[in-house]
């Protein structure tokens, strides 16, 4: 069912290469069927997870290049069932909010969504590196030409700075990849690519660190962590609106989710190490993040920069170590999906109306476009971390985590939640309010019927995770314990002469869950 | 018998000559004859290593090297003539336009 | 255990608690979806109506609460992340009894004088759909089980109160009222959620996770002094945020840019005493760090004389409301600093009824003045209006503290406990005596210039001064008999379940008079100068210039926060973009890419385009090759 879902996109941009370039509306219908199909197809793995254990469900494995010990081996657990669904829930919207905006190319154009999402939703449930790297660089490729063909005036510079950026942290990674093989060789002597096999490994702390350096390289490109976060304003701009949707919305994650699923528990001792550097950079890229957001004068470049501050808050969960914070982290990854994954739609709804992106150049937008304006506040409010709306849950359990894990990290977190409402509520203040000041405006029309269709999802699922999230957080809470222990284990017991609030709590948790532990 | 160095040098001054060809003659004509001059240089030497060892492999590749040749000269012909027809000029310094 | 009493009394498991927050969540969801095309009639009907129905069912769990004990109602767990779990449980204490009929009586009195105050704005679903929302969010707040209940009430209560003050948004200078009100209040929530994890983690260090009021309180007693001092502390930062005390109370003044029901409900009657609800709410750790009760106390007594002196010259109607209303919240402080907590609730309560009548009554004249809000251009609307001046007048007197009014009772009690409790002290008193003084003559200022001699109005606008319509007319009447006879409800016996029992304050004569007397000498100071000799004010300004002006500019507090705060801030933010980010960060990327095409550039000036150069350099380098291994 797993390799279903992965594939069904691919096996439809196949299908596109044979319908003639003239039938635009058949293309149109058959990637969107796709998708909704994939998406379909993914809510049954939603329904058939099982929540009571952190083992890989829906295992397909078999030999894919037999004398290199290379498989091909997918498996859905708590930590990527959600991302999974997030990339299915998406892609429909984003060729439903294209159909009357994008006309170059149309064929190409979802060809190459199709592709993405396949490579998406591979590098999600890729339970072999190698197939995880292929997948990663399959992902590449297509969103570099999405943002160099249907991209703004400065689309070449920003797709090749996107390519080659994540290509230096990615062929770093490859080289890692290699190595762990070639460890499993030594240590047990066969090779293998796979995640659960190389689980076992033996490394040595001061090999750990390279290694876990060049995996940290790789995913901190993509998440992006400060101060490798340039490539990701031009690559926003210059995209066309759903190469930033999916871009924010799910290719940001596979920078968080990499962190996560394999260099945090492949490396503990390296991440252990790591905590100080990457909290540090995760709270200056909170705070950096907003403050550059709050002087754009472009809302894309805006919207831009506050997913670097956003991606902070999720690296800061995610090294704290902790249950709340890493399932915070989790659940920050799909709140950000949804709602900065709506605020570029929102832009782009603007941008097609008006082509331009400029926050001088609207202004007292409510009075013209009330339902729009009304959808955009949701969205920021959930941006923002309003109590109530999905933002709110993620964000409080990170930064409790946080706090646990570091009180300090966590005073700088909160400051984030400040900046946050200060850069959102600005922009809104200037796009929304005051009187309508540029002629041009008043000529805009509400949202489509079409339209609609693509915020009702996003604003129920906001509602949703934001009124009751514990069913998503269920579905997490055993593999993420999993993975801690995992991480935990390798830590040194604290000291117990020093009292912290941190450690009391975290040998808890390692009694908790050290049983459940598996592989 | 004569002996298998005079072949060899003989087969050196011919590849020699053809390498000066190549490098030095401006039309693509005399430097597509260089390129035989060369192939059959080395032709030559091997067939008189063939005969010096007994053995026909060498006499085996000459075939080819020639059908090789054969195939080239007939696809080299016809590009100059494209590259006459389209640009009035044979002369190798003015055919540079894979350059930087 | 002194206070686990409390949590370990009846509590009853109900299940219409939830009702009270729904009724109101309906009337948004009516509002936004229906009300655009239902018409007018029928949203002056639902949005009211819904919180008429709150009120019913407040009015049922006030019947039904067990003596001395409580009413839960767990609707379902909320978020189970690791060892947090938080249940979306509302809960009724004598304590969230009496906010809860504040909240929803007040405010079912405001939303119908609404109906009257917004007959003529055209977008008056969005009002009431915003106004539900608040009246929603802020039941949550005071029904909250658990410490991140309340949170998100409080959040909620705030982002209602950023979109009604900015509720006429064409108004850029209102739009930036609400946008600060929205911003100063994260700024204290910061605070609030770094109390709230202390709280949890310092908690769970002892074992126990949760963040239930009844929970923390059983296990209060586990925590060191100085981290429930710093808790205490940090959720009060939380406090001064949105209940607008030194140092973040400069956006309630540029509030009162929304209409002015709003002001009435939001920013005087019922959000802005949060901060003083969670404060009683979590009385026993407020309880167990007295450093923290000091700091409450000396920030409330601070607060409330700074705004009273504020308050004496300025001359926007609503703007003279609003710092009394500062001010009045900082008695409210003083009162739980003191650890006075059901005199701190009972102030809270009598000021809900009088604040709420002043806004309504100041509304009353702002809609017959056609929008005019300066008093200068007013005066002589006694006649005019009578019924607004008639509950106008009981507002002031309860306010300024007058015998027999509800303000003269809780205001005198606060009063006295700030002498006699073990955590008061005389300066306090004294401080907050001044300041009844200071509140007396302001408020009698604002009624004189008002109400009394001649209209000063130009004449078109004179002409159409008219009473306003019963629905506005009569909350008016409703709110003063409350504000009449407000004192004489029994509140303190009443919490004494959740604060513990009250030992009635034995106070000397001084202290117990001194106040009232500070107050009566008030009025006749305002009597006196702006009825018998109206030129003495303008003397008194003049002798007193530079005061005059500081307290005009409201001591440049906007200023001073401009200049070193929003400014900086701004200007780092700026260069952080376009010289750290553009030039170093994307510099160094850049670079490295021009230096790798600047090499590629040298080396490519090999590649001819002459095949015979290429020949050249392969027979050289077969050459080089050869020669290396022959050698």
């Amino acid at each position: 069912m797993v390799s279903a879902v992965v594939f069904i996109p691919l096996c439809a941009a196949l299908i596109l290469l044979f319908i003639p370039r003239e039938e635009e509306e058949i293309t149109r219908r058959v990637a969107f069927g796709a998708t909704v199909l994939t998406f379909l197809l993914s809510l049954l793995l939603l329904v058939e997870f099982q929540s009571d254990t952190a083992d890989f469900q829906f295992v397909e494995r078999f030999s894919w290049i037999e004398d290199f010990g290379i498989q091909y081996a997918v498996g859905i657990d708590g930590i990527s069932l959600f991302l999974v669904l997030l990339t299915t829930l998406l892609m429909p919207l984003v060729i439903l909010s294209s159909w009357d905006d994008i006309h170059k190319r149309v064929k190409e154009y979802l060809f190459f969504f199709l592709l993405l999402e396949t490579g998406m939703i591979g590098t999600f449930v890729a339970l072999d590196l190698f197939l995880f790297y292929v997948f990663w660089e399959v992902v590449l490729i297509p969103m570099s030409f999405l943002i160099g063909i249907w991209g703004g005036p400065r689309r070449i510079y920003a797709a090749l700075k996107f390519l080659l950026y994540t290509m230096v942290g990615s062929l770093l990674m490859l080289v890692a990849i290699l190595y762990l093989a070639y460890l499993h060789h030594a240590q047990y002597g066969t090779v293998t690519f796979d995640l659960l096999q190389l689980h076992k490994l033996t490394i040595p702390p001061e090999t750990q660190i390279w290694l876990f350096a060049a995996f940290a390289l790789s995913f901190a490109i993509k998440v992006p962590l400060f101060p490798l976060h340039t490539w990701l304003p031009d690559a926003h701009v210059e995209a066309p609106t759903g190469g930033s949707v999916i871009l924010a919305g799910v290719l940001l994650k596979m920078g968080t989710y990499g962190f996560l699923r394999f260099a945090m528990p492949l490396f503990p001792a390296a991440a252990h190490a790591a905590v100080p550097v990457i909290m540090a950079l995760a709270v200056i890229g909170i705070i950096y993040g907003a403050l550059v957001a709050m002087v754009q004068p472009d809302l894309k470049k805006l919207v831009a920069y506050s997913s670097v501050s956003h991606l902070g808050f999720v690296m800061l969960g995610l090294f704290a170590f902790n249950v709340e914070g890493v399932e915070g982290a989790l659940y920050q990854m799909l709140n950000h999906g949804l709602s900065t994954g709506a605020l570029f739609f929102l832009v782009g709804v603007i941008y097609e109306r008006r082509h331009t992106r400029l926050i001088s150049d609207y202004g007292g937008l409510w009075k013209q476009v009330p339902v729009y304006a009304a959808v955009f506040l949701v969205v920021l409010l959930s941006s923002i971390g309003l109590p109530g709306l999905n933002g709110f849950v993620g964000e409080f359990l990170i930064l409790l985590g946080a706090f646990g894990a570091n009180p300090w990290a966590g005073v700088l977190g909160v400051s984030g939640v400040v900046l946050g409402a200060v850069y959102m509520l600005w922009m809104y203040q200037r796009v929304m309010f005051g009187p309508l000041r540029h002629v041009e405006n008043t000529k805009l029309t509400d949202l489509s019927r079409r339209e609609v269709a693509v915020f009702v999802p996003l604003l129920a699922l906001m509602l949703v995770m934001g009124m009751y999230p514990k069913p998503f957080l269920i579905r997490m809470e055993k593999s993420v314990e999993a993975t801690l222990a995992r991480i935990q284990l390798a830590r040194p017991l604290p000291d117990p002469t020093t009292p912290g609030v941190e450690r009391a709590g975290d040998r808890d948790a390692i009694q908790e869950v050290s049983h459940s532990a598996t592989d | 018998m004569v002996p298998i160095s005079y072949h060899l040098v003989l087969s050196g001054v011919l590849f020699t000559i053809g390498v000066m060809g190549v490098l030095l003659r401006r039309n693509t004509i005399i430097i597509f004859m260089a390129i035989e001059l060369m192939l059959n240089a080395v032709n030559l030497s091997f067939v008189a290593l063939a005969r010096h060892l007994g053995s026909l492999d060498g006499q085996l590749i000459v075939f080819f090297v020639m059908a090789v040749a054969a195939a080239e000269a007939a696809v080299g012909l016809a590009i100059i003539l494209l590259v006459f027809r389209g640009r009035e000029t044979v002369n190798a310094d003015e055919l540079n336009l894979l350059r930087w | 255990m002194e206070h686990s009493h409390a949590a370990l009394a009846t509590v009853h498991a109900v299940s219409y608690l939830r009702f009270i927050v729904l009724f109101p969540l309906l009337g948004v969801l009516f509002n936004i979806f229906a009300g655009p095309r239902v018409g007018r009639r029928a949203i002056n009907l639902v949005s009211p109506g819904v919180v008429l129905l709150s009120f019913f069912f407040s009015f049922a769990a006030l019947l039904q609460l067990p003596p001395g004990g409580a009413l839960v109602d767990t609707v379902y767990t909320w978020i189970t992340a690791g060892r947090l779990q938080v249940d979306f449980a509302l809960r009724v204490d004598p304590l969230s009894a009496t906010m809860i009929l504040i909240v929803t009586g007040v405010g079912f009195l405001i939303h119908v004088y609404s109906t009257g105050y917004m007959a003529h704005d055209e977008d008056v679903a969005r009002y009431f759909a915003y106004l539900n929302l608040f009246t929603a969010s802020m039941l949550l707040l005071v029904l909250g089980d658990n410490l991140l209940l309340l949170f998100v009430g409080w959040e909620g209560v705030g982002l209602c109160s950023y979109l009604l003050i900015g509720f006429w948004y064409t108004d850029d200078e209102k739009a930036s009222a609400g946008k600060k009100a929205f911003i100063v209040n994260r700024i204290g929530d910061a605070g609030f959620l770094l109390g709230i994890f202390l709280l949890f983690w310092s908690l769970g260090a002892k074992g126990v996770w949760t963040l239930s009021f009844a929970e923390i309180q059983t296990h209060a007693g586990l925590l060191a002094v100085e981290t429930v001092t710093v808790i205490c502390l940090l959720l009060f930062v939380g406090a001064t945020g949105k209940s607008a005390q030194i140092p973040l109370y400069v956006w309630l003044p540029d509030a009162m840019a929304g209409p002015t029901p709003v002001s009435a409900l939001i920013h005087a009657a019922t959000m802005v005493t949060a901060g003083i609800y969670m404060i009683a709410r979590l009385h026993f750790l407020y309880s167990m760090a007295p450093t923290a009760l000091a700091v409450v106390a000396i920030v409330g007594a601070l607060t409330a004389f700074f705004a009273a002196t504020i308050a004496l010259v300025q001359t926007d109607i609503k703007r003279v409301l609003a710092y009394s209303t500062v001010s009045q919240l900082g008695y409210m402080f003083l009162g739980l600093g003191v650890g006075a907590y059901s005199a701190g609730v009972f102030h809270l309560m009598t000021h809900a009824f009088f604040k709420a009548l002043l806004f309504l009554g100041a509304g009353s004249v702002i809609h017959a003045m056609s929008d005019e809000q300066d008093i200068r251009r007013m005066g002589g609307l006694k006649t005019k209006m009578p019924i607004t001046y008639g509950t106008f007048l009981v507002a002031c007197l309860a306010i300024a503290g007058f015998p027999g009014l509800s303000g003269f009772f809780s205001k005198d009690l606060i009063l006295e406990e700030t002498v006699a409790s073990p955590h008061g002290s005389v300066v306090l008193w004294l401080i907050g005596t001044l300041t009844a003084g200071l509140t007396a003559f302001y408020m009698f200022r604002l009624l004189f210039v008002t109400f009394w001699g001649e209209t000063r109005a130009p004449h078109e606008v004179a002409h159409h001064i008219h009473e306003s319509p019963t629905v506005m007319t009569m909350p008016l009447v409703l709110l003063a008999v409350l504000s009449f006879i407000g004192g004489y409800f029994t509140l303190v016996p009443f919490l004494a379940p959740v604060f513990g029992g009250h030992h009635p304050a034995h106070v000397s004569a001084l202290v117990k008079y001194l106040p009232t007397v500070a107050g009566l000498a008030g009025i006749g100071l305002a009597y006196q100068m702006y009825v018998r000799d109206p030129a003495m004010a303008e003397r008194v300004a003049q002798r007193y210039a530079a005061v005059y002006r500081l307290l005009l500019n409201k001591y440049y507090v906007d200023e001073l926060y401009d200049r070193f705060v929003v400014q900086p801030v701004v200007a780092a933010s700026q260069w952080l973009w376009r010289v750290w980010d553009t030039v170093i960060i994307d510099g160094t990327v850049n670079g490295t890419a021009q230096t790798v095409a600047a090499n590629g550039l040298l080396l490519r000036l090999w590649q001819t385009g002459n095949v015979q150069v290429y020949a050249l350099s392969f027979l050289l380098g077969a050459m080089v090759i050869l020669g290396y291994y022959l050698w």
